[in-house]
């Protein structure tokens, strides 16, 4: 019993079908995992982004050796110092929040350099014709380069948000109940792994289908030219 | 005679060890027609670029109507331009690039009024209204919601001048409008032009290849090489009879190219 869910071993398909359920509250984890982590990743990406591209290099420098640092160390050490280092000064978070954080820490390096990819993607040609019309900097910003980096930004956002949730499995080191953390607990306690595990990597299968899917469709959908300005 | 509206002092600029204007000199009236031609590399296109702010200055002077362009006097001295300068400064001159540099995501009329909306502050119908005359002017009047894309090199060239046209300039700087363009459409655009010229009382400064255009349309026209003015005089005198070897050496080289 998991979850107050009982599972059947008569057969494969009834053991199957009875753990089923059990797994779909993982899976629910571990999708919520994958959207707060994503989250966080978008606006700290942002952040350091902005640091980045700032015009002195004491902001500059610091932020890309901060993403160097990030991008170059593994996820589970980042996440086994959250979760281990982090009480020693008094910040005690759930294993779920320390998860969710880790993988958000650890992409926003990556979404970082989509912004700032998207951004410079842009033709220098826009810049200099904004600067001639004497546009100023912030409306050029929102209305001329923005509009043109954004389709160019959301599809590679969206492959992250996919390994994102493929790497949601590495928080059941710390405890937290995602997909296959529960799968591996049901096969601790039944010594029937198999089901479990393929299942998850069915489930898995399943949800990265459609997720790519629907980032294949938002990019084929985006206008590529910019959001259209009437 | 009166202040000249474009003067270059003693101008240099580099890019790392390349000298593109060595010391340059170079005045053009009000309501000149200048046009300036050269060998790739000989600094015309910086000339213009200057003008619009694009590219610094790392000595020298430039004066337009008088007044410094990247720099302020303050207390008598001259002091490197401030933002604000450089805005009041760059609402006298409009560009048409090689490249048209159109904003790919607006339509036609949309990028004709961003710019006059937010920066001369006039009302959206004002600058509607006005933009609409301009792509009459350039013969657009029907593809004003348009994108870009959906029209040929020329018709966003023309659309790339009218564009320019919208910020009331006094000064009208055209860098290679016709070299991106296939040759069949390079006419359309021509002509857009020579009617400004003729009908306008804008000062033009205009970077071409276009020999014949030059001859039409220039009050003067300036042959430029290594970052100098090597010669210049009207179009008859340059084109009929150049004096110096150099310009003798390229209007062959241009003219004949077999």
């Amino acid at each position: 019993m998991f979850f107050g869910i009982e599972w059947d071993t008569s057969s494969n398909l009834a053991f199957a079908l009875s753990i089923l359920p059990i797994l779909l509250i993982g899976l629910w984890v571990t999708i919520q995992a994958t959207v707060l982590g994503f989250f966080i990743a978008l606006i700290l990406g942002l952040v350091l982004a902005t640091l980045k591209s700032a015009p002195t290099r004491l902001i500059s420098w610091p932020a890309k050796a901060i993403t160097e640092f990030i991008r170059d160390t593994p996820l589970l050490v980042q996440l086994f110092f959250l979760y281990y280092v982090l009480p020693d000064y008094g910040i005690v978070l759930p294993a779920f929040l320390t998860g969710a954080l880790a993988l958000g820490v650890q992409y926003s390096a990556y979404t970082s350099e989509v912004y700032r990819a998207g951004l410079e993607a842009v033709a220098k040609g826009q810049h200099e014709a904004a600067r001639a019309l004497n546009l100023p900097s912030p409306r050029t910003f929102t209305h001329v380069i923005l509009p043109q980096a954004i389709p160019r930004i959301i599809p590679a956002l969206g492959n992250y948000l996919v390994s994102i949730m493929k790497d949601v499995p590495v928080l059941s080191v710390v405890t937290v109940l995602e997909m296959l953390n529960v799968a591996t607990i049901i096969g601790d306690r039944t010594f029937n792994y198999l089901i479990p595990l393929s299942m998850v990597g069915g489930l898995y299968l399943i949800l990265t289908l459609l997720a790519s899917s629907g980032v294949r469709y938002i990019d084929v959908h985006l206008p590529k030219r910019g959001l259209s300005l009437k | 005679m009166s202040e000249p509206i474009i003067k270059f002092d003693k101008v240099v600029k580099r890019f790392g060890d390349l000298t593109v204007l060595d010391e340059l000199d170079f005045q053009v009236e009000q309501g000149e027609k200048v046009t300036i031609i050269g060998p790739s590399g000989s600094g015309k296109s910086t000339v213009l670029r200057v003008l619009m702010t694009l590219e610094k200055i790392n000595e020298g002077v430039v004066y337009i109507g008088g007044e410094p362009l990247w720099h302020e006097s303050r207390n008598g001295k001259l002091h490197e331009a401030s933002e604000a300068h450089l805005r009041k400064m760059r609402n006298q001159m409009g560009m048409v690039f090689q490249q048209f540099n159109l904003f790919p995501h607006m339509t036609v009329l949309r990028n004709l009024t961003e710019a006059p909306v937010r920066v001369l502050g006039m009302s959206k119908a004002d600058v509607r209204q006005r933009g609409e005359e301009l792509l009459d002017l350039v013969g657009l009047s029907d593809q004003k919601d348009k994108y870009p894309h959906q029209l040929s090199g020329g018709q966003q060239q023309r659309v790339g001048i009218a564009r320019a046209l919208a910020m009331r300039p006094r000064i009208m700087l055209f860098d290679e409008p016709t070299s991106a363009l296939d040759p069949e459409l390079v006419g359309e655009v021509l002509n857009v032009i020579r009617r400004l010229a003729k009908e306008h009382d804008l000062t033009m400064l205009l970077v071409t290849h276009e020999m014949h255009f030059a001859q039409q349309i220039s009050d003067r026209v300036c042959f430029f090489d290594k970052g100098k003015i090597k010669e210049q005089g009207t179009p008859e005198e340059l084109f009929k009879a150049p004096k110096e070897a150099r310009t003798q050496e390229f209007l062959k080289a241009v003219l004949n190219p077999d």
